[in-house]
Order: C-alpha cells, then sequence, then structure tokens
C-alpha cells in the first residue's frame, strides 16, 4: 500500500482541477492582456477565477492579486509593507514559529534597517494576543502572524491579533497558506490587511497563490515591469493556474473537514497509544488534517525512511535532515526539547485519505518506531 | 539522496545490540546533529573477535554503525585504529557531505570503544 500522510508540504492536484485548466494550454493560450479574443478568453478565464476567490474569502475582486504562490505573497505583504511604510516607521511584529517565507523576509529586512521583534509562542503553539500588544510601538508599521502553523497546526488567533492592530492602525498581516479551506477567514469580518494563499496546499496547481489586500496603496511591489495584477505583480499572468486554483477553492468542503478532523483525532489517539509518544502543539485549535507526533529516543530521518520503506510518506522535524542541522525551528520555539524534536514526524491528512490507509499507517508506525527504538541505546 | 548500500544498511543493519561483558564500550554523541552511538567490543589475543553497536539517529548514523561493526571486526587493535572516515564514506558508496558528520561519529565510537579498552587493561 502506499499512503500519502504529507499533504502540509503539497497535495495531490484534484482530477477535476487539472480538468478545469486543460484548455488553457492548447486552446485559451492567450495572453490576458490582448486585446483580441483571444486575449478576452483568457481575461475572463481570469476574472472569473478571481471573483470565485474574492467570494469564498468575502472579499471584493480588486483585493485579490495572483501571485506565483506563498512564497512570493509573504515577500510582497512583508517587504512591500515595509518599503511603503518605511517613512512612518521601522518595526515589525512577527513570532518566533513562522513559515521561513516570513522569517527569512524579516531576517532581510533586519539587515536593511528594520527593527524586528520575534515574539515568544506558548508550550502548546500559540501566539498570545496580548505579546502582540505589548510589543507594540510607536515606530511599529506591520504585524505578521500566521493563520495556522504548517507544522504542528495550531490555529492562531487573528480575530483578537487583527483588533489591537486595526486600534492602533497598524498593517495586519497573516500567512493562511495552510489554514485556508480548513478554518473559515472572513476578511469582512477579521480586521485583516494581507493574506498568504496558495494553491497546491488545497489539490490546486503548485506555483499560483494569491495575496488579498484591503488597502493597495500600503504596498510597494518588489518586481516591475508591467501593469498586470494591478502592478504589485507583473509578468504575463498565470491564466491556467488562476483557473486550477479558483476551481479547487470552489470544491472546499465542511464535510471533508468534517472527515478529516475524525480521521486526525482517530489517528492521534491510536499513536498516542505508543509509550513514549507525545503530541507537539494543542489538540484543541488545530488544523483538522495535522498530526505532529515525538517518539523517544529514536530519531525522525529514521523514522520517516522507515516509514517509507512501506510506502508511507510523511516529514520530520529533526536535525538530519535539515541543512543547518538543527531541528524544527518550530518546536524549538514551543520549548520541545531538542532530543525530543529530533524524534518528532508530522502526518498531514487531505480529503482523499481513507480510514483503512489510516489504519495502514498505524500499524507502519508502530512496527518503525519498535524496531527503531530496539537499536537505541536509549531509554533502556 | 542515499546509495542503496546505505538503505541496505540501515534497512537490515548488521551486528546490532549489546555485548554484556565488553571489554571496552565506547558512547558518543554529536550534538549538533542529535546522533547517538554506542559500540562494544570483545578482544582476545589483540584482535576484535566481536562487535556490536547500539545507535540513536539517522539513517546514515545507523549505516555508518553497521558497517563500521564490518570493517573493525576481525582486526587488530592497531589496524582497526587505522580505520577511517574514508574507508566509511568508500564502503558506503558515498554519503550525502551534509551526512559526513555522521561517518565521523562511528570512527569516534570506534576510538571510544579502544581506549576503553586499554583503560581497563592497565
Ligand atoms: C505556512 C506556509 N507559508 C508559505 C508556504 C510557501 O508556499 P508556496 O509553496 O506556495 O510558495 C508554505 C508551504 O510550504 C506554508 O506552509
Ligand atoms: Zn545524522
Amino acid at each position: 500500500m502506499r499512503v500519502y500522510l504529507d499533504n502540509a508540504a503539497t497535495t495531490k492536484t484534484a482530477p477535476e482541477v487539472a480538468e478545469a485548466m486543460q484548455p488553457f494550454f492548447v486552446e485559451k493560450y492567450g495572453n490576458a492582456s490582448s486585446m483580441h479574443s483571444f486575449g478576452e478568453e483568457a481575461k475572463e478565464a481570469l476574472e472569473n477565477a478571481r471573483q470565485l476567490i474574492a467570494n469564498y474569502v468575502n472579499a471584493e475582486p480588486e483585493q485579490i492579486i495572483f501571485t506565483s504562490g506563498g512564497t512570493e505573497g509573504d515577500n510582497l505583504a512583508i517587504k512591500g509593507t515595509a518599503y511603503a511604510l518605511k517613512n512612518k516607521g521601522k518595526h515589525i511584529i512577527t513570532s518566533k514559529f513562522e513559515h521561513p517565507a516570513v522569517l527569512e523576509c524579516c531576517q532581510s529586512l533586519e539587515k536593511r534597517g528594520f527593527d524586528v521583534t520575534y515574539l515568544n509562542v506558548s508550550r502548546d503553539g500559540f501566539v498570545n494576543p496580548e505579546d502582540v500588544r505589548k510589543a507594540i510601538r510607536d515606530d511599529t508599521i506591520l504585524v505578521t502572524v500566521m493563520h495556522a502553523n504548517n507544522e504542528i497546526g495550531t490555529i492562531q488567533d487573528v480575530e483578537s491579533i487583527g483588533k489591537i492592530c486595526s486600534e492602533k492602525d497598524i498593517v495586519f498581516h497573516t500567512d493562511a497558506v495552510q489554514s485556508l479551506g480548513k478554518v473559515l477567514l472572513d476578511v469582512k469580518e477579521v480586521n485583516v490587511d494581507i493574506v498568504s494563499f496558495s494553491a497546491h496546499k488545497i489539490h490546486g496547481p503548485k506555483s499560483i497563490g494569491a495575496l488579498f489586500v484591503r488597502d493597495k496603496k500600503q504596498l510597494q511591489p518588489l518586481f516591475h515591469g508591467g501593469a498586470q495584477e494591478f502592478s504589485l505583480c507583473p509578468g504575463t499572468e498565470n491564466v491556467s493556474g488562476a483557473v486550477g486554483f479558483a476551481k479547487a477553492v470552489d470544491m472546499l468542503s465542511e464535510t471533508d473537514v468534517k472527515r478529516m478532523t475524525e480521521l486526525r483525532d482517530y489517528l492521534i489517539e491510536k499513536l498516542l497509544e505508543i509509550p513514549e509518544a507525545c503530541l507537539n502543539g494543542s489538540r484543541e485549535n488545530r488544523l483538522c488534517n495535522n498530526v505532529n507526533v515525538s517518539f523517544s529516543h529514536i530519531e525522525g530521518e529514521s523514522i520517516l525512511l522507515g516509514l517509507d520503506d512501506q510506502g508511507v510518506a510523511v516529514s520530520t522535524g529533526s536535525a538530519c535532515t535539515s541543512k543547518k542541522l538543527e531541528p524544527s525551528h518550530v518546536l524549538l520555539a514551543l520549548g520541545v526539547k531538542p532530543e525530543e524534536a529530533h524524534g518528532s514526524i508530522r502526518l498531514s491528512l487531505s480529503k482523499y485519505t481513507a480510514k483503512e490507509e489510516i489504519d495502514y499507517v498505524i500499524k507502519a508506525v508502530k512496527e518503525v518506531v519498535e524496531s527503531l527504538r530496539k537499536i537505541s541505546p536509549l531509554g533502556k | 539522496m542515499y546509495s542503496e548500500k546505505v538503505i541496505e544498511h540501515f534497512k537490515k543493519p548488521h551486528n546490532v545490540g549489546k555485548i554484556e561483558d565488553a571489554d571496552g564500550v565506547g558512547t558518543v554523541g554529536n550534538r549538533a546533529c542529535g546522533d547517538v552511538m554506542k559500540l562494544y567490543i570483545k578482544v582476545k589475543d589483540n584482535k576484535i573477535v566481536d562487535i556490536k553497536f547500539e545507535t540513536m539517529g539517522c539513517a546514515a548514523a545507523i549505516a555508518t554503525s553497521s558497517i563500521i561493526t564490518d570493517l573493525a571486526k576481525g582486526k587488530t587493535i592497531e589496524e582497526a585504529m587505522k580505520i577511517t572516515k574514508d574507508n566509511v564514506v568508500e564502503e558506503l558508496e558515498g554519503l550525502p557531505p551534509v551526512k559526513v558528520h555522521c561517518s565521523l561519529l562511528a570512527i569516534d565510537a570506534l576510538h571510544a570503544a579502544i581506549k576503553d579498552f586499554k583503560d581497563k587493561k592497565k
């Protein structure tokens, strides 16, 4: 059996999505900026896609900018805001467990004279909104805190953080790459100014995403070249990608979320029956598809490869698989001990995950953990 | 990422376990990586007649532990001391550059076990 439980990394493109994209390669290949009928049909498809995505988050279509994905969206949101507002202030607030696309943007801005506060996170994986409030200074221009964490799946209180930011008139960006389709984010309900999305985490194509931007005047483009995407993300539009993304959004369903939640809970329960196993990140307020477990006395890469040998795909926060030879910054930010972080694996489900697959995975994990513990010098 | 030889040793490591009445035991750990390796040797007439290991670590750490036991078994103490990191890497048909430090760990463990053996003899 082959079981894919690495859906937080990327997902299978839904066949319906691939089908929806198909005409835009060999048939409707026009440039969406061209005036002729080829251009018109591409433009129409692009704008329909924009409208659909806007509707889903309750935004206006002109507030949706297509990007090449989550990474580009985060870069445009953070650097674009910093450059646009640098005369107002140079202080940015973020958290210690953001995705590298956010953290490394912040680090690059530090080299350019910006000052960044990296907030601590609680042991169970939450940023305290009051910590955001306390970190705000007169020169704070941007707060960026992710909606849901990609490694441990904890869902942040963006509502409270948004309220605090709007009281103080500070731009609030959230990376919603992992939460899209899993946790509702209504941009009219929540005081959020910029939100990053990516299609390939929801069975859409890779290398397409979107940025919700409430007020485009507060954003400076990072690339220059044309008027596409309101001049904020210039370049010939990825029409097939946008169409595929919109199709993926259109297919999101609450029933799938419910099913995944049930399977997730079952998987957590069964994995925690293994001795000296613990769940990383809170059990409550957690993405419906995320399980992250540490097994004492063994190492994550070995678990990953042992599982791969049985056809099961997962990921790990072990140092041995990172180029820097440091365990996951997310787990360390939580205060997980390095040796426990070494023995962590993330299993992330999708709407395609079946109960039989989960049962197979539970059995495989038990076997792999047991055999690795047999050869480990620790814990005896 | 890994050679077939590494995967082979990872899946079916040789000489796994403990030697209860070992003549030398070496325990080393690499903080950077988090791998921990424990090597047991049994020595007779200056020869390593038995060797076993226990390792907590990545596939490279497990494979290098396995290969070092193969390389050292049957060798004299002097010969065993001459085993280098390059021997280990070569025997495994290569290691990704970021994993070479794991092969150092295996050498260190062997040296530590031999040192322990020599210290005990004194
Ligand atoms: C939270 C988060 N932000 C950003 C990204 C990057 O998105 P993309 O792969 O579309 O560039 C990812 C995915 O890896 C993610 O999980
Ligand atoms: Zn290692």
